[in-house]
């Protein structure tokens, strides 16, 4: 059997380990946010606020290396 | 690796191959004025998006009603959304002047993201990058003009050296903060809802054309299931991509409107 023949970019497969990086981080905020809602519901609006700005701050560095992977290539 | 194979053949072999759906389905060129090439599909969407916004706001406001009905309810229900949720929360005090500018990015957003998940359009106006650097680039103005007038001049020297810190540090703090505040921010504002709406567009359509092409193409009935069980899950894609596009659209107007609030906070 002839082995098979994968074409592309490996620029790819540098992305797919570096946004391991983010989803731990967007996996963490998230988390937090479940813990801290268990123990203070009436918290839960303000966490939200805050937990939707750092998943954005975290998972732009994800969307900065999608935009290399795909464009620096 | 046998029982693999038959799913990887169709990669290698059969007819004229499949051709992986790729960066080239982002262009368009033309075909709506013949020999004006820009004035393509996502300038289309854009506009007739501030036509949609245009006409939904003007008539919510001319039929206001003690009592709403339906129509008004989701007119208010949004008001009220930008309006507590985003500008009063995270903007505080003086929040007025900013207020139309985040209700109008947030439309302006989200009805070109709903474009890419709704038939006849079908595709995101801001997987084209040059629409989110123009949204980036009025937030930014917007952000850096908002703490010019509350601070003057002295808000360029707030915004890169925090008070507080030692004025040893400070040839660290200075180049961190303007790089963060002045060139960071704006780039990930446009890159980041470039960089959602492009990644979901290409999953949806890889799920469609991967789909098609092992339902009609493909020999072996395995495969054909497979493509049509594909095809059914592109309506799951299709609902987390509404997710997605939902959120970014806030995304962007809270971090707007949070970076408003850092640039005229009182204390730095």
């Amino acid at each position: 059997m002839t082995p098979m023949e994968i074409n592309g970019s490996i620029n790819l497969v540098g992305y797919g380990l570096a946004v391991i990086g983010s989803g731990i981080g967007v996996g963490l905020i998230f988390a937090s946010v479940i813990q801290g809602t268990a123990r203070q519901p009436e918290a839960r609006g303000a966490m939200m606020g805050t937990a939707w700005i750092g998943f954005a701050v975290v998972e732009a560095l994800a969307i900065l290396g999608l935009a290399f992977a795909l464009f620096l290539g | 690796m046998g029982s693999l194979m038959p799913v990887l053949i169709p990669l290698e072999t059969g007819g004229e191959g499949f051709k992986p759906p790729g960066l080239e389905d982002f262009e368009f060129n033309g075909g709506f004025i013949p020999g004006v090439d820009w004035v393509n599909k996502p300038l289309i969407q854009a506009l007739l998006s501030v036509i949609l916004i245009l006409v939904f706001w003007l008539i919510a406001s001319r039929r206001l009603k003690t009592v709403p009905g339906k129509g008004q309810f989701v007119s208010e229900f949004l008001y009220t959304f930008i309006r507590n949720g985003v500008a009063r929360d995270t903007i505080g005090h003086g929040w007025q002047p900013y207020f139309p500018y985040l209700l109008g990015l947030f439309c302006f957003i989200w009805v070109n993201n709903l474009f890419g998940l709704f038939p006849l359009f079908m595709f995101p106006t801001f997987s084209n990058i040059g629409y989110a650097w123009g949204l980036a680039l009025l937030s930014w103005i917007i952000y850096n003009a908002a703490g010019v007038k509350k601070h003057g001049l002295a808000y360029f020297k707030n915004s890169v050296l925090p008070a507080g810190v030692p004025l040893w540090l400070a040839p660290v703090i200075i180049p961190v903060e303007a790089l963060s505040n002045f060139i960071i921010r704006p780039i990930t504002l446009a890159l980041r809802l470039f960089g959602n709406l492009l990644g979901g567009h290409l999953v949806v359509l890889v799920f469609v054309v991967g789909g098609t092409y092992l339902l009609t193409q493909a020999e072996g009935i395995l495969l054909n299931a497979a493509g049509g069980f594909t095809l059914l899950f592109t309506f799951a894609i299709f609902a987390l991509e509404l997710l997605v596009v939902s959120l970014q659209a806030y995304i962007f107007t809270v971090l707007t409107a949070s970076y408003v609030a850092s640039a005229t906070a009182d204390e730095h």
